[in-house]
């Protein structure tokens, strides 16, 4: 699923900039914090070129981000590759209708809304996350573009945390 | 204050934008006439028209910094940090940003609300742009200029696609007024879309 190790040579420049603050949000979590790679213009667009690379020409025409973070590399890499930026958001933030998908967190659980009428039946998707943990927000984002009728090519993240895979294995099984 | 005061009368692309833009009645609340802008993104030329006016603007002014105020400000930020080369510095609400941050209060129409900023992402000296979808009261751009001189940045200009100038506020909340004269005092906006003239607002808007 990293589909850059080892190979690429900006993958470590990337790397070194991103940060690891311990306990936040709460004691024993090592928070994966990528706003230190925003402050670096050269790895910042270096992480956007990447994703760019991989999904410029495959006929995608969505790129779904995941609030907040998500939404920070989710348009660069949509302008860039001439598709549309559709914002999947918390409850009650996005006006008129939507749809909504819950997903379980750790105690009690949340709920991902996209926009009625924003991506359309067949349409090639991405969604874009900075992190995967345990994939819960992703499958929820993934299950509301296909309850449209959109197509996940891929769900694309900065950082993936292997030890938390919990959900995503079975859903990532597409080629493209 | 807006594109056409600025030069950019007549810009073939502010048209497009401005078509995009969808005006969603009674939300959040009743009486609210919220401009949304996610129908812009869904729209690839007139976002990235949106996106190049701004870097048109922006790249040769020295800035080495843009702000983006959660969560909208999210959306066109970085794209225009990139393109002049600038970092991207999320201000967000209290309690997202890990490790050592400063903090800003600002008033809402009740009670007030916090945007944060991470210690260390700026250096005195730096020029920079806040950039967020919309403004109306200007209460949240006034806590983001505040947080980024607070850490020795010149602010050059708060960058907005869509602006309300002319909000009649009910001044039960007199400071939101203090915002709106600071802003036009003190502060340099540039606003892509004038939508004041469209409807008037009863009370605080979205920010």
């Amino acid at each position: 699923m990293s589909a850059y190790k080892d190979k690429d040579a900006r993958i470590n420049g990337i790397k070194d900039q991103i940060r690891v603050v311990p306990n936040f949000p709460k004691p024993g979590i090592m928070f994966q914090d990528i706003t230190t790679l925003l402050l670096k213009p050269k790895e910042f667009k270096d992480t956007i070129d990447m994703f760019v690379e991989r999904y410029k020409g495959k006929n995608i025409s969505v790129v779904a981000g995941i609030e907040a973070r998500g939404f920070i590399f989710g348009p660069p890499i949509a302008l860039a590759i001439g598709a549309k930026f559709v914002p999947l958001r918390k409850p009650k933030k996005l006006p008129g209708k939507v749809i909504s998908e819950e997903y379980i967190l750790e105690y009690g659980r949340d709920c991902l809304e996209m926009h009625v009428g924003a991506v359309e039946s067949a349409e090639r998707a991405l969604v874009v996350d900075d992190l995967i943990a345990t994939g819960g927000t992703l499958c929820a984002a993934i299950n509301l573009l296909e309850r449209v009728g959109a197509e996940v090519v891929e769900c694309a993240c900065v950082i993936e945390l292997p030890d938390l895979k919990v959900c995503y294995v079975a859903k990532f099984s597409r080629q493209f | 204050m807006f594109a056409a005061e600025n030069g950019l009368r007549g810009d073939p692309r502010l048209q497009g934008i401005s078509k995009a833009i969808r005006v969603v009645p009674d939300f959040p609340i009743p009486g609210i006439m919220f401009q949304d802008i996610t129908t812009l993104l869904l729209d690839h030329k007139a976002f990235k028209d949106t996106v190049d006016i701004f870097v048109d603007r922006y790249r040769d002014m020295g800035i080495s910094v843009v702000a983006g105020i959660e969560a909208r400000g999210f959306v066109f930020g970085p794209s225009i940090a990139l393109a002049i080369g600038a970092k991207f510095v999320p201000l967000r609400k209290p309690n997202k940003l890990p490790g050592e941050v400063i903090s800003e209060a600002y008033v809402l129409e009740y009670g007030t609300d916090r945007l944060e900023m991470h210690v260390g992402a700026i250096e005195p000296g730096e020029r920079a742009l806040v950039i967020d979808d919309l403004v109306a009261t200007g209460g949240t751009l006034s806590a983001a200029v505040r947080l980024l001189e607070r850490m020795g940045a010149e602010v050059v200009e708060c960058a907005c696609v869509v602006g309300l100038p002319e909000v009649r506020v009910r001044l039960v909340v007199a400071s939101s007024l203090l915002h709106l004269c600071k802003m036009a005092l003190g502060l340099k906006l540039l606003l892509l879309l004038d939508k004041s003239s469209q409807f008037h607002i009863t009370g605080t808007t979205q920010t």
